[in-house]
């Protein structure tokens, strides 16, 4: 390739930026002292230069962190750095929302108006933002700052929720909640504002939680404390019986993934290890973006160390030597604590060249997201961390065998991993006497919307809705349950005739439901249901990826179709149009490439199949 | 096969002679290709019939064996297949969902259905949803003999039910569009589309992103399928994603190099010869009244085989055979553009 890279160049503080993450050029050719508006042409650099370019990711970030909007010199000068095209960066910074391609100010409140927070007056809260501030993208006062509306950022059970970003020398990324219009502007005139609490232990029978068991109680930046509480005892474990007896137990727990499609874990992990290519990755899939869903969020900032530890596990069964932990873009707590727990478990030997002194070697390079729900599709995430547009790929062929680089991965949900902690310790088939036949083990429930006390709530398989209901308080004001949306935007809504339903996956897959991601967001008889339709449908409009056309196009007419039934002003019958509306989704579901178009009007069917529940 | 025969082993005419009609096997001969082996063969059933094809060979291609016809939007011989467009879809049993007939290859046992009632009803919505936003009038010029409206009507596809068009975009207004945030609908009954208006920014070709399907050909062509040059790529999401240069710069000021070979991978006449383009705005084009010659490139000693379409005596437009094993398709600025100079010849 013969990289063209022309026009005005990056300024001092951006390509500071960039070589804070890249390190200084090595030559002038990447685009140093001889870089000029007359020097158009770069040197491509080789193979070498080329295999970084999973690194323009992070180089996307570093710029936009520092001056708060990414401009096309600066573009330009990643790209010489990473011998990228400059067309290819330019369609990869305007695939993920967190990037700006045209000026922004560096103080940003990503205000959350997404189906919890709607539930919570984040619609009101908006139009306050739009009195008080201005409407959402617009400069405020001297220009420093701005607000946005955010698809759900995870922070569902303190609803309503926002996120605030201060680019600059010291970037601050921040998340409140709940928040108000006036604590708002506050934070965006002076940058203070309290933290929002810590994640906390919500039930009062802590007894027999495994997962949750360390959350609010044991200190997450702490490896002495993880280790005093039982931590690093499966590592141990699992390298005094050898990589073989570790798949065997994960195998004999049938334990299921916890990400949202359900593989049997022992399945996948011993697919990856018999694969002759090399080498193969370990990655956790902590991008979290489903609608409803936080209990990723709450293991990754209560008990950190336990997901590095799980990796660890994965990445000696399956023999790999290094490791993703693909984060949030969204979650910046979660992100440090992380961050945090893989140096200190490096520093004490737990991850690095030999790992408790069994000559194990692996480690764990932690990557963010930049705001696309679409890379929690796996091999979307792939393409993500090789520094590409979040596409899905097409399956087969599947990542056990061509996943990211190329090369055989095991990708895991972090409530997935947290699990195999307790397998390698106690066995498989203790961990299979959990639950029921077809759902072994523990499972993270997110309960939120009209519930007394929203939170994660953890329950052996088994337990019905009615009991989750239960956990969390049951409707406040001892109002009447209209409807429960299971498993997110991409789930489905149940009625009241579904509470004596277990939530095992066998159970809900009879009643054509699913547990998603493990959301349960309870909806009373006050909701508005057809501004939450409407929302779910804007959402998939919103994160679609674009590639292929039942999803790109079938998105964009699912919306106008509820907004035309919502605005009285139909193109046809009314039967006509529900005819339609079930078209579109058949032809979404059946022809789309991946699982965010296939699932894109689960829920919107769902709730017209339910009487009486949508009046339009 | 007769006696092997000797030279210098005898003297006797008749065996001489006989040596001279038939000469002798060389006694070394330069190392000729490993033997190929014939792929295996593949047993499946497409619609009921039982049918044995090579190893490796795509449904599409198994169906084309059979008579069938697929409809193709996004796929082209001399590329990659990219199964966007998912207006190909078959069904497969034991599948959850619908597989792509141009990309998926056979793998014995399968039970491929074309025809059912979920292949068709997939078929007829991906086409309306195409119909509804996209201006399809010049879609499939690389397959002249099937048109989208034969499609359209096969599967009787009525891309009206969502609603009349809604407002076409102002220049530059769907390149400014950030991801995340859409403006929802108003709930005014009208269709969103991705029309807008021409980029005229240069002599050689027009990109007419109204009639863009988004199959990724011309980045494939431009990037590592073909040229090499990576001036295109698709930038933002959903239906806000578009063909676009670094920047969303005009041509002149991007890293193209006018070869042109993502026109000649085009399949909607969204990128469209400058002379093309004139000639239709001013409604002269007239394609049966062109006459298509098969020659080869006069410019440099490649040899790359190029037709010229000409009407009225003019070249109007140059492609590459894409079963050319020179070219697969693909030409350079040269071949492609430089056919000038044979228009301006003095009239003797
Ligand atoms: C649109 C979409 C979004 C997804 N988001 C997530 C996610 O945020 N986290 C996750 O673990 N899995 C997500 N998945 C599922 C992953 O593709 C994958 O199945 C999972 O990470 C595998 O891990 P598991 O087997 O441990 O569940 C998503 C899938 C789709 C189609
Ligand atoms: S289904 Fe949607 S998100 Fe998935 S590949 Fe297609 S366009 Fe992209
Ligand atoms: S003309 Fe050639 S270089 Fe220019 S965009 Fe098309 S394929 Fe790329
Ligand atoms: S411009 Fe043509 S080749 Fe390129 S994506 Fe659009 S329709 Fe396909
Ligand atoms: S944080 Fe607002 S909906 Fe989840
Ligand atoms: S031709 Fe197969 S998906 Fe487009």
């Amino acid at each position: 390739m013969d990289l063209h890279v022309v026009g005005p160049l990056a300024s001092p503080v951006e390509r500071a930026a960039v070589d804070a993450i890249l390190g200084a050029p090595e030559s002038g050719w990447v685009g140093g002292a001889r870089d000029s508006g007359t020097d158009g042409h770069a040197s491509s650099g080789g193979h070498a230069l080329r295999a970084r370019r999973s690194q323009l990711l992070p180089a996307l970030h570093a710029v936009q962190s520092r001056i708060g909007w990414i401009s096309t010199p600066a573009l330009n000068y990643i790209c010489k750095r990473l011998a990228v095209a400059p067309a290819e960066a330019y369609g990869v910074a305007t695939f993920y929302a967190l990037y700006a391609t045209t000026p922004r100010p560096p103080v940003v409140a990503h205000v959350c108006d997404d189906i919890a927070c709607r539930l919570a007056g984040a619609e009101a809260l908006c139009g306050d933002l739009t009195r008080s501030l201005g409407p959402a993208g617009e400069p405020i006062g001297d220009g420093r700052a701005t607000w946005l509306r955010s698809p759900c950022l995870g922070l569902c059970d303190l609803a309503p929720a926002a996120l605030f970003t201060t680019a600059g020398e010291r970037p601050v990324m921040v998340s409140a909640a709940p928040v108000d219009s006036a604590g708002i502007a506050a934070r965006l005139e002076s940058g203070e504002g309290s933290a929002r609490p810590a994640p906390v232990g919500r039930q009062a029978e802590r007894g027999d939680l495994r997962l949750l068991r360390r959350v609010g109680i044991v200190d997450p930046g702490s490896l002495d404390d993880y280790r005093a509480s039982g931590g690093y005892r499966a590592l141990a474990r699992a390298i005094e019986i050898g990589p073989d007896r570790v798949l065997e137990e994960v195998t004999a727990s049938k334990l299921m993934g916890r990400g949202g499609a359900a593989f049997p874990t022992g399945r996948k992990w011993a697919a990856v290890a018999a694969q002759s290519a090399q080498p193969h990755y370990v990655v956790c899939n902590a991008d979290e973006s489903e609608p409803g869903t936080f209990k990723d969020r709450v293991l990754l900032e209560g008990d950190p160390f336990a997901t590095v530890e799980a990796m660890t596990i994965a990445a000696f069964a399956t023999r790999a030597s290094l490791g993703y932990l693909y984060i949030r873009g969204e979650y910046p707590e979660a992100e440090w604590r992380v961050t945090n727990a893989i140096d200190r478990a490096r520093a004490a030997g737990l991850l690095g060249g030999d790992i408790l002194g069994s000559g194990f070697a692996f480690d764990i390079e932690l990557r963010r997201g930049a705001g696309a729900y679409i890379c929690g599709e796996e091999t979307a995430l792939f393409e993500s961390i090789e520094g590409k547009r979040g596409e899905p790929r097409n399956k087969p062929p599947f990542p056990v065998e061509i996943g990211l680089f190329g090369k055989p991965t095991v990708v895991n949900n972090v409530e997935t991993l947290a699990n195999v902690l307790s397998i390698v310790t106690d066995g498989g088939e203790s961990f299979a006497q959990i639950g029921t036949e077809g759902s072994t083990g523990p499972k993270l429930f997110c309960l939120s919307g009209h519930v007394a006390q929203p939170g994660v709530y953890e329950v052996e398989f088994g337990a019905t809705l009615g009991d989750l209901i239960t956990l969390a308080g049951g409707v406040p004001g001892g109002r009447a349950i209209r409807t429960i949306l299971l498993g997110g935007a991409a789930g489905v809504f149940v009625g009241q005739d579904a509470l004596d339903m277990p939530l095992t996956f066998e159970a809900t897959r009879a009643a054509g439901a699913t547990l998603g991601s493990g959301v349960i967001m309870v909806f009373d008889e006050t909701a508005d249901l057809v501004d939450t339709l409407r929302r779910i449908a804007q959402f998939f409009r919103d994160e679609s990826c674009g590639q292929c056309v039942p999803c790109r196009v079938g998105s964009v007419r699912q919306e106008e179709l509820l907004a035309r039934l919502a605005a009285g002003s139909r193109v046809r019958s009314r039967e006509e149009e529900l005819i339609l509306l079930r078209e579109i989704g058949q032809a979404m579901r059946d022809a789309s490439i991946c699982g965010l178009g296939q699932t894109a009007s689960s829920a919107i069917e769902s709730a017209f199949r339910q009487p009486g529940m949508v009046n339009l | 096969m007769t006696d092997q025969v000797t030279p210098n082993a005898t003297s006797d005419p008749d065996v001489l002679a006989a040596i001279l009609r038939s000469p002798p096997a060389r006694a070394s001969r330069p190392p000729g290709p490993p033997p190929v082996e014939a792929p295996a063969s593949v047993e499946l059933t497409i619609d009921g019939v039982a049918v044995s094809v090579p190893d490796g060979t795509t449904i599409l291609g198994a169906c084309g064996e059979q008579g069938i016809d697929t409809p193709t939007l996004c796929y082209v011989e001399n590329l990659t297949p990219v199964n966007v467009c998912r207006v190909c879809v078959v069904e497969v049993a034991g599948s959850r969902v619908l597989v792509p007939a141009c990309s998926r290859k056979v793998e014995a046992g399968m039970d491929v259905q074309t025809d059912s009632e979920r292949v068709r009803l997939s078929r007829k919505v991906v086409l309306e949803f195409l119909g509804s936003s996209v201006d399809l009038s010049l879609t499939g010029p690389i397959t002249p003999d099937r048109s989208i409206a034969a499609y359209a009507q096969r599967y009787g596809a009525d891309a009206t039910r969502f609603g009349p068009p809604g407002q076409p975009s102002a220049a530059g207004e769907r390149d400014r569009l950030e991801s995340g945030h859409h403006h929802g609908p108003t709930g005014d009954a009208t269709a969103a589309t991705v029309a807008q208006p021409t980029k005229i920014d240069n002599e050689l070709y027009v990109r007419d992103y109204s009639k863009c399907i988004l199959c990724y050909k011309c980045v494939d062509a431009c990037g590592e399928e073909a040229q090499n040059t990576f001036a295109i790529a698709v930038a933002g999401r959903g239906f806000d994603a578009r063909i676009s240069t670094e920047s969303a710069v005009p041509l002149p000021e991007s890293a193209c190099v006018y070869c042109g070979n993502c026109i000649g991978v085009c399949p909607t006449g969204a990128l469209m010869f400058k002379s093309e383009y004139d000639m239709r705005e001013s409604g002269t084009w007239d394609e049966s009244a062109q006459t298509v010659t098969d020659t080869i490139c006069p410019y440099c000693g490649v040899g790359c085989a190029v037709s010229l379409h000409a009407q009225d005596d003019r070249i109007v437009k140059v492609t590459s055979p894409t079963d050319s094993s020179v070219t697969d398709g693909h030409l350079c600025i040269k071949g492609r553009f430089g056919f000038e100079f044979v228009n301006n010849r003095p009239k003797v």
